[in-house]
């Protein structure tokens, strides 16, 4: 493991292609080529020699650049394939996912599903593969920019000769009044904004080094976004989730610890119609009904004190706001959205309590389906207990017994008895939306259906997001590194003496050679030095022509 | 330090960062469904509900006891089943300061106490109105049962339906 020391006497780390300092070759391949690859100087971008422990074997799995493109492309594919079909929060929620893909789609849906397909970002070997994308970028940078820094700032003036020769804009002239042309070359430069440094007589000039670092000011962002992806995770920094809230209730908002209410006092639904302006008609007749409107107006209320989950807390009224469609309600780092809703939830149900023969009415009553009571007393004798409620029936079991399957008054159903004078022990009914059974045999009273209260339900969507900021962050520092890289050209001329009477002028830039030969151009007007040659484009020419030789 | 030596120090450094991050996201995303339930070892957090008498109760007053903390709903088959053999375990291990606490999630009176009649339960039957005491304890899906031992500590859950044998298993495991 010995560092490799230049003739000109600069130590370079091993693995290092072009002396930091001078430029020379120090690989026996890179004294072969025609042109030297500057992508990284030449510098030792990855100490392959260091291949002992387990940590290096890692550190230089991610360091190479083809690892990286690979994870991207499995990255891109493993997510085009999470699209073939659908996620599983888009699929009816009838069937459990387990069972949907496999009933839906066959074998390649029980596939998808044992994969992680169905809920792509959050199966273990996606995240895994995100991961990974970020150590490569974290690692690849490091292994580069830490060598491309060294060789940009160890670099010598006076380049050796072969290292200029292997420069893509290279050139000799032959003159014999050098100091006065490169006086004027120097003016010139320094008009173009280069910055110059001189050693025996050698000029090195040199503008926009800082594009360089574009690409890993881009890697920084994009690692900050990464890391904001990551909070996510973290309890307390992201809230979305959804409560439905009925007309007249209250319920605690998720995620603030009961510490917040939120009362809902009215869900509207407006469309739109005749009233409405004339170029809305066409598209009424059309499309049919058309929402205009929805709109929960709530009230925000703050628990005072600390109580116990269970208690009656003290509420004070923090604000009351309309929440509609892009108008959420905020509070704190939290905004509750309007996302969905039912309308007309039965709330209660009124009967007359009448005889089916002279069709007189003895009593009214209101059944509250959240809080159905006991009995219902009309004086004179005449009264109707409640003996069963179904909130939402379903059918009967095989005792014959009245079946709910679940405590939302959907559909409801109730087992009365009617008391009267001329049947003081009761009589049986068994009521429900358009059912009225008489299970126990002829009744001479009846129960008649006599109108319902209903109210919408509102579900609203309790969001808060801390990492916004970060990902915002890293969006920017992204955007920053690419205008830095793209926008700015780092360049460097090169004129140096050889010999006696002749000057050696070369030039490089990470991209845009046009621009570069231009400006060359420019500087050398009015001066003996002739403008250097590019040498690719001459190549390039040299072998087109080889070409047509063969082809004529 | 010599340059290998600090250099295998700062790359380790990073690696272990690194991986510490992804274990850490892997970790959370795979338990993301299970937080904010309480799970074994948690401690119980505190409520306080009203039964159909009238009487208040305190978890933590129950310091001391075992208690046996049921959530269910009237028309939640599973939970009616075992209803009757939580009944007849807590009139044995009521005695050796087991308590037992049904919490009914939000439904009217009228059903509770149809429900309570239907089965003659003995144990008190409190009811959630708000859900709060259904969100401290994160319960999904009904019936879910949490086993609190004399200390206040949460020593195993259990959801879905039990056995007779199940549940006096349970109550001699939290018999102080």
């Amino acid at each position: 493991m010995k560092e490799i020391k230049c003739e000109c006497g600069h130590v370079n780390p091993i693995g290092t292609v072009l002396c930091e300092s001078c430029g020379r070759a120090l690989t026996s391949k890179a004294q072969e080529e025609k042109l030297h690859d500057m992508r990284y100087e030449g510098s030792a971008r990855r100490s392959q020699t260091y291949n002992k422990s387990i940590i290096d074997k890692v550190w230089n799995f991610f360091s190479s650049v083809k690892v990286g493109v690979w994870l991207i492309v499995i990255t891109l594919i493993a997510s085009a394939v999470g699209t073939i079909l659908p996620q599983e929060q888009y699929i009816p929620s009838a069937l459990p996912p387990e069972q949907y893909y496999e009933e839906v789609y066959g074998f390649f849906g029980k596939l998808y599903y044992t994969l992680g397909f169905h809920d792509l970002y959050s199966s273990w070997w996606y995240l895994l593969l995100i991961a990974s994308i970020g150590i490569s970028l974290v690692i690849c940078s490091l292994d580069r920019v830490i060598p491309l820094h060294r060789a940009l700032k160890t670099q010598r003036v006076s380049r050796h000769e072969s290292f200029l020769k292997r420069q893509r804009v290279y050139g000799v002239t032959e003159t014999t009044n050098i100091d006065d042309n490169l006086d004027t070359i120097k003016k010139k430069l320094r008009a173009k904004k280069y910055k110059i440094r001189e050693e025996d007589g050698n000029i090195l000039a040199e503008k926009n080094r800082f594009s360089r670092w574009g690409p890993y000011v881009n890697h920084v962002g994009l690692i900050i976004f990464l890391i904001g992806g990551m909070l996510r995770f973290v309890p307390g920094m992201y809230i979305d989730e959804t409560v439905w809230i009925r007309e007249g209730e209250k319920k605690a908002v998720p995620g603030t610890k009961d510490e917040y209410y939120i009362e809902n006092k009215n869900f509207t639904l407006e469309n739109y119609d005749a009233e409405d302006k004339e170029v809305f008609q066409q598209t009424i007749k059309n499309a049919g009904t058309i929402a205009k409107n929805y709109q929960s107006d709530v009230v925000l209320y703050k628990e005072s004190g600390n109580t116990l989950p269970g208690e009656n807390a003290e509420l004070k009224m923090e604000k009351e706001d309309s929440i509609k469609v892009n108008h959420p309600l905020k509070f704190e780092n939290f905004a509750v959205y309007q996302t969905s809703y039912k309308l007309d939830e039965f709330k209660s149900m009124s009967f007359t309590f009448d005889n089916k023969e002279s069709e007189k009415t003895f009593g009214e009553f209101t059944v509250d389906l959240f809080d159905p009571k006991h009995k219902y007393d009309f004086g004179d004798g005449y009264s109707v207990e409640l003996m069963g409620y179904y909130p939402n029936f379903t059918g009967f079991d095989e005792k014959g017994e009245p079946v709910s399957d679940k405590p939302i008054p959907d559909n409801p159903a109730f087992l009365f008895k009617m008391f009267s004078p001329e049947k003081p022990e009761g009589e049986i009914s068994f009521v429900g939306i358009r059912k009225n059974l008489e299970p126990l045999g002829e009744n001479e009273y009846k129960l008649s259906f006599a109108g319902v209260e209903t109210r919408d339900v509102s579900a609203l969507t309790v969001h808060k997001d801390l990492t916004l900021w970060i990902i915002a962050l890293g969006g920017a520092i992204f955007m920053i590194g690419v205008v830095q890289g793209a926008y700015w050209h780092h360049r460097r001329i090169w004129f140096r003496r050889s010999g006696a009477g002749s000057l050696i002028a070369a030039g490089h830039t990470n991209k845009g050679w046009f621009g570069l030969k231009n400006e060359l151009k420019g500087i050398l007007e009015g001066t003996d030095i002739e403008m250097p040659e590019d040498q690719q484009e001459k190549e390039e020419v040299r072998r087109n022509k080889d070409d047509s030789d063969i082809d004529g | 330090m010599n340059k290998k030596k600090r250099r295998l120090l700062i790359r380790s450094i990073i690696l272990i960062l690194l991986i510490s991050a992804v274990v850490y996201t892997l970790y959370a995303n795979f338990t993301k469904d299970e937080r904010g339930q309480i799970q074994a070892g948690d401690k119980a957090p505190d409520f306080v509900l009203t039964d159909m008498e009238g009487k208040k109760h305190k978890l933590s007053e129950y310091e001391g006891q075992g208690v046996f903390l049921n959530f269910w709903g009237t028309w939640c088959k599973p939970c009616e089943k075992e209803m009757p053999y939580m009944n007849n375990q807590y009139k044995q291990f009521k005695d050796q300061g087991v308590q037992v606490l049904a919490v009914n999630v939000s439904e009217s009176e009228f059903l509770v106490n149809r429900f309570v009649s239907k089965h003659n339960l003995e144990f008190p039957i409190v009811i959630d109105k708000n859900g709060e005491v259904l969100n401290a304890y994160g319960v999904d899906p009904l019936p879910t049962t949490f086993l609190i031992n004399p200390d206040g500590e949460v020593v195993k859950v259990i959801t879905g339906t039990m056995t007779e044998e199940d549940i006096k298993e349970h109550m001699e495991s939290i018999t102080p």
